[in-house]
């Protein structure tokens, strides 16, 4: 196993637009990174450089303390997974998992014991014999997460292996490549278009936006104190309610902002660095704010739509200034659409954006109280 | 069956009849008398007109076992080198980036537009400065030429079509560009490779024009070109033209079934998945 480290890594296929600018990442010996962003961000793009598919423009990548920059893929000790599993249609699952070790050179017995191995892991002892035309999806992203196997390498990348499963599949396959990860303790690079999957996968998240690292770290501390407007936006769902608004109050124990829609809101960030009257935007979880009575309330509007989710319902509101918002409502709770809604939140639960989008330090990140929670403990 | 597929069937049997004419009458011909022929060349063998003095002396009388082994000879040979070089480069100029690399197809183009025959002289002049006049060399080496732009071509898209993904997945998995080509993309794009051999051993063994100038002498007279022996300025002995050129159709029937059920998925492969 080995960690990655990489340098100022940047891509350019024309040398004028950036794919990648500037990548600084570390990764310890047997973490899990997931890569996460929308699509075109170059998540992939540096799956496939570290991979060796792709030749980085500038910067260096090590792994396992080498650099790796200019060696082929076989000899970076690297094994890849890909969205589509890239069998070999025309070979069995044994020759699969084989290909690559009688090409370095292995001894048939060691290829054999390797491959009895990985199967017995991954429970496809049974279809070593099948075509990969004759597997069901599930299957075939076994045999190929096993042929990344029997190579034993250092590093293994995944490239949205997920996608092609069904959802239900999915979660199962989920559970099984986090098992697998604390089975071979390996350090993982893992690509994901999928929030779910990063959150639920990760040791270390890494959000990616048009080329560059907007954050990274646990998937809590992303949830928690997101660094700016677009980790906000892309953790969590559904997604952060954002209102635009101006500071009336701003210290370092707290500011207050006048919303455009006219509502004073109290937010627990560290204000120091913001002048009164300067622009920001507060950010509010749909799973904190609280809908109730509406003598204190800060939010006023009406129940546009609601998704049943059983545990819980989506509530979305169109507040009477005309923003649009969702918040997260008590499953057993009965919303009639139409109906006039208010809600409101803690002063903890709000984010503070400045207007770069750089977040402000939140006071008490770590008072993540849900609104059923708070409602639990007003009714006793 | 409703009136469209019978129509479609209406048309493609009256092709059929069309394609099958020909080859029908010179099979049935090849086995009457000479009289027979001039009689009445639609009828089919009686028990009176029967007669196998064609065959007999095509294969008694000259070296036609000998032409036939040229003609196999030279259209295997092609077909090998056709499907081989044809499937490298059209490897080499789907998979690679490199300067030169879209005139070098637009040349490959040119060659499928432009028919080999009108560099005759030119090609001529080559094979007697290489010494190669009266060779099979010779004329291996003009259809392999022949054959491969066509068969660049085809197999350049049907290569396209291997999905990059298999590729990346074999090259991490340390395999070298000349084995990811021999055994990775050629077994999937056996198919097309099928395809190119019909289309382009049916011309080499067929051609009357090259055997004549490059190859005329009796060592390496092929099929066609033996034939000619039996058709003369005043006389044609019909049955041995025809028995000679039925015997012909053989080969290429066989070579034909070989290719027959890999021909046909590789020409549907593309409609439907």
């Amino acid at each position: 196993m080995a960690s990655v480290r990489l340098q100022q890594l940047r891509k350019s296929y024309d040398g004028k637009t950036d794919v990648l600018a500037g990548i600084d990442l570390d990764i310890d010996d047997g973490e899990f990174v997931v890569l996460v962003g929308p699509s075109g961000c170059g998540k992939s793009t540096l799956l496939r450089m570290l991979c060796g598919l792709e030749a980085a423009t500038e910067g260096t990548m090590e792994i396992g303390g080498r650099v790796v920059n200019h060696l082929p893929p076989a000899e970076r000790g690297i094994a890849m997974v890909f969205q589509s599993y890239a069998l070999y249609p025309h070979m069995n699952v044994y020759k699969n998992m084989a290909f690559g070790l009688k090409v370095a050179g292995e001894r048939r017995e060691a290829i054999e014991a390797r491959i009895a191995k990985a199967a017995g892991i991954l429970k496809i002892d049974h279809l070593m014999d099948r075509l990969p035309r004759e597997l069901s999806g599930g299957q075939r992203q076994r045999v190929a997460i096993g042929r990344a196997i029997v190579r034993e390498p250092k590093l293994f990348l995944f490239d949205e292996p997920l996608s092609n499963l069904d959802a239900a599949l999915r979660v199962q396959t989920r559970l099984e490549i986090a098992k697998l990860h604390r089975q071979l303790a390996a350090t993982i690079v893992y690509v994901t278009h999928d929030q779910v999957e990063a959150m639920t996968l990760g040791d270390k998240i890494v959000v990616m936006h048009e080329g560059r690292i907007q954050q990274a770290g646990s998937p809590l501390a992303l949830y928690q104190q997101p660094a700016n407007l677009f980790v906000a936006g892309f953790i969590g769902s559904p997604k952060m309610n954002l209102f635009g608004g101006s500071i009336e109050v701003a210290g370092p124990d707290g500011v207050q902002i006048r919303l455009d829609g006219g509502s004073l809101i109290r937010a627990a960030v560290d204000g120091s660095a913001l002048a009164v009257g300067a622009r920001v935007t507060l950010g509010l979880r749909a799973e904190h704010a609280q809908a109730g009575d509406s003598a204190t309330e800060l939010f006023a509007g009406q129940v546009n739509m609601v998704e049943h989710l059983g545990e819980a319902n989506s509530i979305y509101v169109g507040l009477s200034d005309g923003q649009d918002v969702v918040i997260r409502g008590d499953g057993n709770q009965r919303v009639q659409i139409g109906a006039p809604i208010t809600f409101s939140a803690p002063p903890s639960a709000f984010h503070v954006f400045d207007g770069q989008g750089q977040a402000l330090r939140r006071l008490q990140p770590g008072n993540l109280v849900s609104a059923r929670q708070l409602a639990a403990e007003a009714s006793v | 069956m409703d009136a469209g597929r019978l129509g479609v069937h209406a048309v493609l049997l009256a092709y059929t009849v069309l394609a099958l004419f020909p080859i029908v009458l010179i099979l049935i011909n090849s086995v009457k008398s000479r009289a027979a022929i001039f009689a009445d060349p639609l009828a089919l063998p009686t028990a009176e007109t029967f007669s196998l003095v064609g065959f007999h002396k095509v294969l008694g009388a000259t070296d036609f076992t000998h032409y036939f082994a040229n003609s196999l000879i030279v259209t295997v040979a092609s077909l090998f080198f056709i499907v081989l070089f044809g499937a490298m480069a059209a490897w080499a100029l789907s998979e690679y980036r490199f300067p030169g690399g879209r005139f070098l197809a637009f040349f490959l183009a040119i060659g499928i537009m432009i028919p080999i025959r009108l560099g005759t002289v030119s090609i001529l002049e080559l094979v007697v400065r290489l010494e190669l006049v009266n060779t099979l060399t010779a004329l291996v080496l003009v259809y392999t030429a022949q054959g491969l732009p066509l068969a660049v071509m085809i197999l350049s898209e049907f290569i396209r079509q291997v999905p990059g993904e298999l590729k990346d997945a074999a090259r991490c998995d340390g395999v070298g560009e000349f084995k990811i080509f021999f055994q990775v993309i050629l077994p999937l794009i056996r198919p097309a490779m099928a395809t190119v051999a019909v289309f382009t051993m049916i011309p080499a063994w067929n051609d009357l024009w090259f055997p004549l100038i490059l190859a005329p002498s009796d060592a390496t007279k092929t099929v066609t070109l033996g034939v000619q022996q039996f058709i003369g300025q005043y006389v044609t002995d019909w049955n041995a033209v025809l028995a000679s050129l039925s015997l012909a159709v053989l080969p290429m029937l066989l070579l034909y079934a070989v290719f027959s059920r890999q021909l046909i998925r590789g020409l549907t492969s593309g409609a439907v998945k």
